[in-house]
């Protein structure tokens, strides 16, 4: 069996922080597995006091362990002081639902920024995810880009959780405030018509403003798009850019309507079938994108 | 020159002051938890305004490469709605132990009724018990005594003068100020409180040790660039430069390094992970457009 995510989280911290600072967390957890409300919210607060900020910089052998203690739990970019805090919270008491959910909303509402991002970014460790969901849905409205970054980015959460319209939202926000969207965890997999008709609304709003437009925004069109986007995306297949060609290239094959192979076979071009290299040169796309 | 703003309200400024501010060397910010103009008439409120402080106002900052703190307290007015206030006293722990608050504060006399005297005393013990320092807004109305107030009943508590700054001074109260060993905050607010003409003079008489610049600029007619515009007028006037430094600077930090909140290192050096949470992106600035450097016209300097 493997090893909850909290027992993760003490393994990567007792092997970091000095002695004083682990026997402190482990006298706090202690208290708050009692059930102790205000001793949650005071450690919580004081948790970078004693930890410090450093990077985790986890192990290709840690971070197996976190994908085995909770497929999808990516803690590459956390920190220490998180990964501290999170650690308090995954003591207290989850067995009485309304109790947890009311302890953790008090916390979200009061959450200083970087509480905030740990708070977000543990969404997916939380019990009861149902009872998160609104939560969640609220850190994407949020103004705080980390804290939109902690829920969108490297977070299995939303895909798992979040209703369509929900999921739409996230994605057409992350293109609007201009960050990546190779990190959101189920991408391709959550494709579906009404993003597909959103963005390409906003592609042509961007276009009438003389604006650029992602090429990242094609991969969310190309699975679930009807003519008027295979029509798009030919246009895009001549663009004068390298990553809008490639983009246009890599949606077009991933759609199944019989236009996008032939827009393809009339450009000269022909489709990448497997999903998985797909995904490989999106990554690639979206990385040379940002720099 | 790199310059802090220890006293100044932000959430009712905009980003035209964020940008000047930025262009002419403010590095960091202290926004003390403070009223709003309008008395607050809800518990919530309250939780709401002390979140906004440590949550969007502290990213709003970064965008311009500022580094927000804040105080956290019940300031003097609101304390005279008792049952509101007795209810803020229950929320400030809360908030008191979170990063980048640097004090209990703004607290101190208005009116210097009984209830702010009750609530002053309370937030004392909380200061002593979180161990943070204290910020002191001393009153409009008879402010000798309630600046001299303030300093006693601190001592009553057993509160150390060097965890305290008692702001808000002029020439009728500073020296007192000074001699009982408290940091002695100065705020430069046109017609109000002290003009930038008798800054100078006041540095010149009683030199750079424990005294710190403010603008406490809020929602009143108020000038965000007080701070630096007093330097360059202090500069002006033959001031030595490493007094102008104490006062607009090291000072502030200082004063506040006992919270273990404020460090130079915050803003000069950041860690990877404040960078990653406060200094990325631009959602405030948005796309392309950099922050605009005005040289103020020679004029401009003066605060009467």
């Amino acid at each position: 069996m493997s090893a909850a995510p909290r027992d993760v989280l003490k393994s990567w911290l007792s092997s970091r922080l000095p002695e004083a600072a682990a026997d402190w967390l482990n006298d706090r957890a202690a208290a708050i597995t009692a059930g102790d409300r205000k001793a949650l919210y005071l450690a919580f607060g004081l948790a970078v006091r004693k930890t410090g900020k450093a990077e985790l910089s986890l192990s290709a052998e840690e971070l197996a362990a976190a994908e085995q203690a909770r497929p999808g739990w990516n803690a590459s970019s956390w920190s220490i002081d998180q990964a501290a805090r999170v650690f308090l919270v995954l003591h207290y008491p989850s067995t009485d639902a309304d109790d947890f959910r009311k302890t953790l909303d008090q916390m979200f509402a009061t959450g200083e920024v970087h509480e905030l991002v740990a708070l977000y970014q543990a969404l997916p460790l939380f019990p009861h995810p149902e009872l998160f969901v609104e939560r969640a849905a609220e850190g994407i409205r949020s103004n705080i880009r980390a804290v939109f970054l902690a829920v969108a980015h490297n977070n299995p959460f939303p895909a798992e959780q979040f209703s369509d319209d929900q999921w739409n939202q996230m994605v057409l926000k992350a293109l609007f405030i201009g960050v990546a969207l190779d990190p959101i965890v189920g991408l391709d997999r959550r494709a579906n018509a009404e993003l597909a008709r959103i963005l390409l609304d906003y592609a042509h709003e961007r276009w009438a403003a003389k604006r650029p437009v992602s090429p990242e925004l094609w991969r969310c069109v190309g699975p679930a798009t009807n003519a008027e986007g295979i029509a798009d995306l030919r246009k895009v297949l001549d663009s004068e850019l390298a990553t809008d060609r490639e983009a246009a290239l890599l949606a077009l094959s991933a759609s199944s309507l019989p236009a996008a192979q032939t827009a393809l076979t009339e450009e000269n071009q022909s489709a990448v079938t497997d999903p998985a290299v797909r995904a490989t040169r999106w990554r690639q796309l979206a990385a040379s994108v940002s720099n | 020159m790199r310059y802090i703003d220890p006293h100044i309200h932000m959430v009712s400024r905009t980003t035209d002051d964020y940008e000047q501010m930025a262009a002419q060397g403010v590095v960091a910010v202290i926004e003390p938890a403070f009223w709003q103009g309008q008395p607050r008439t809800q518990i919530g409120t309250f939780q709401d305004y002390f979140s906004m402080l440590v949550g969007f106002e502290r990213f709003r900052a970064a965008q311009f490469g500022i580094r927000h703190y804040c105080t956290m307290g019940l300031n003097s007015k609101e304390a005279n709605n008792v049952p509101l206030a007795e209810e803020v006293m229950d929320l400030l722990p809360l908030f008191a132990t979170k990063e980048g608050v640097v004090a209990i504060g703004e607290i101190g006399y208005d009116d210097q009724t009984e209830a702010e005297d009750k609530f002053f005393r309370l937030q004392i013990e909380l200061a002593k018990e979180v161990g943070l320092p204290i910020l002191v807004h001393t009153p409009h109305r008879d402010k000798k005594r309630g600046t001299y107030r303030s300093m006693d009943v601190l001592e009553e508590h057993g509160f150390s003068p060097e965890m305290a700054i008692i702001d808000h001074n002029n020439e009728e109260t500073c020296k007192e100020v000074l001699d009982r060993g408290y940091w002695c905050g100065f705020t430069i607010y046109p017609k109000t409180k002290m003009g930038n003409e008798r800054m100078v003079e006041v540095v010149r008489q009683y030199g750079s040790e424990r005294v710190i610049i403010d603008s406490s600029a809020d929602w009143g007619v108020s000038d965000s660039l007080a701070v630096p515009k007093t330097a360059r007028l202090m500069l002006e006037r033959g001031i030595p430069v490493d007094q102008i430094e104490a006062v607009c600077y090291r000072n502030a930090i200082a004063a506040y390094a006992s919270s273990g909140q404020f460090q130079e290192d915050d803003w000069l050096n950041p860690s990877p992970i404040d960078q990653r949470t406060l200094f990325e992106g631009n959602s405030v600035l948005r796309g392309g457009q950099t922050p605009r450097i005005d040289e103020p016209a020679k004029e401009g300097l003066l605060i009467r």
